[in-house]
């Protein structure tokens, strides 16, 4: 690692400030992704903003329609939550299937939004639910905040304070694990909300995508056979040692399937 | 640049100034001579140097030791010494669950939280929840046999 200087302040407001007056600092979460990142030297921070010490970022509320979960919040808690069992139950499952034990108990859902990952499970259920990203300047809805590969719509001294999920009526999460990593070769996430359906895909492609054909027809009929024959060109996915662009493609299809079954099954 | 770090291991307070780089699987091997967490891969996968931050089972080189300011650490060190092992550890030696014995500290680590939260765990929900370990030498059957009864025996 390069040196780097480290900071851990109380509140919010302390944490904007210091990454505002250090330049080329950044925001340390659970670190399951930074710290890696800075072993291999791939970024090189002047400084560490900790915000393992803003209480106010952390903790789960269910409030009504929506589901509201602190940036700080790691996967066990948001796994192990009877809140979001109750509203999201899906969404405790997904949580429970990130990385392994020991990464989800320091992993926080602040963490593996703002790193983005092509591969991560929490992008695909923020955009397959349109939650909302809270930070200490604004609330960006789900469809403008993932942006490209590692990249997302924060600024300079932005910070998530939280992620605020509406209530869908059924939704499922499904992923083909890549059998070396772990990670989501391709993972679906599928939501009937008001209205509407979403969904979303991740490691499919360099960043988190919606399949709008696939939103349409379930919208007409909320069944596995009425998106059997959609798929998602393999001109825009990732074709790597792991898998073509066209299995990827063929994946898109079957695990939408599943998740759409899974949905009406409940589970 | 040293930046105070001060939390309990072994429910011991300990205090030091560190540079901020340092991981804390290197403050507690270096800096306190606790070597029975050890560094496999070094990259977050293997486990090996798995510890209880808080009660929660963690990859000690995939953490800062500031990370752990004010926190409670706990290391294979802490929970049995020689003659007086741990149940979980005690079901290791009863069932032969490791051959080199590398990883087994953190795989020790990681089964009494999986213990505590599955207390009578199913040979598959050990094999699903030991995700986060690798051990190059057992092919494992004999840690989840080794698992499941040292999950019984924190019972009693």
């Amino acid at each position: 690692m390069h040196a780097f200087d480290y900071h851990r302040p109380a509140t919010i407001k302390e944490a904007a400030s210091l990454l505002r007056k250090t330049e080329n600092s950044r925001v340390l979460a659970g670190g399951q992704s930074l710290i890696p990142t800075l072993k291999f030297r791939l970024s090189k921070p002047s400084a560490l903003i900790d915000l393992a010490g803003i209480g106010e970022l952390r903790g789960i509320k269910l409030d009504g329609a929506t589901l509201t979960i602190g940036a700080m919040t790691t996967h066990s808690e948001v796994a192990s939550s009877k809140d979001v069992a109750i509203g999201i139950p899906t969404l405790a499952r997904l949580a429970a299937g990130v990385g392994d034990r020991q990464v989800r108990n320091a992993g926080t859902i602040g963490g593996a939004l703002a790193n983005n990952d092509p591969a991560a499970d929490y992008p695909a259920a923020v955009l397959g639910i349109g939650a909302s990203v809270h930070t200490n300047k604004r609330v960006i809805p789900a469809d403008k905040f993932f942006t490209g590969t590692l990249e997302t719509a924060l600024r300079a001294g932005e910070i998530i304070t939280a992620v605020a999920f509406p209530l869908p009526k059924r939704a499922a999460y499904v992923k083909f694990r890549n059998p070396a990593s772990r990670f989501a070769l391709v993972g679906v996430f599928v939501a009937e909300g008001a209205g509407a359906v979403r969904v979303a895909v991740t490691g499919a492609a360099p960043c988190v995508f919606r399949v709008k054909e696939m939103e349409k027809r379930l919208g007409e009929k909320f069944a596995a056979e009425a998106i059997a024959k959609i798929t998602v060109p393999p001109g825009t996915l990732n074709s790597d040692i792991h898998a073509s662009a066209e299995y990827r493609s063929h994946l898109i299809t079957v695990l939408a399937q599943r998740a759409v079954a899974a949905a009406l099954a409940g589970k | 640049m040293g930046i105070n770090l001060s939390l309990t291991v072994n429910g011991r307070a300990v205090s030091a100034d560190v540079d901020p780089r340092t991981l804390l699987v290197q403050f507690l091997r270096d800096h306190l001579r606790l070597t029975g967490t050890h560094v496999g891969c070094d990259t977050g996968q293997c486990g090996a140097c798995t510890v209880h931050l808080n009660d929660r089972a963690v990859k000690s080189c995939n953490l800062l030791a500031l990370q752990a300011q004010g926190a409670s650490v706990t290391t294979i060190e802490g929970i049995g010494e020689p003659g007086k092992l741990h149940p979980m550890q005690e079901a290791f030696r009863a069932h032969h669950g490791l051959q080199c014995g590398f990883c087994t500290p953190g795989i020790v680590m990681n089964a009494v939280e999986l213990a505590r939260k599955h207390p009578n765990p199913s040979e598959d929900t050990v094999r699903a929840e030991l995700d986060g370990n690798l051990c190059r030498c057992t092919g494992y059957h004999n840690i989840v046999k080794a698992i499941v009864a040292g999950a019984a025996a924190m019972k009693q």
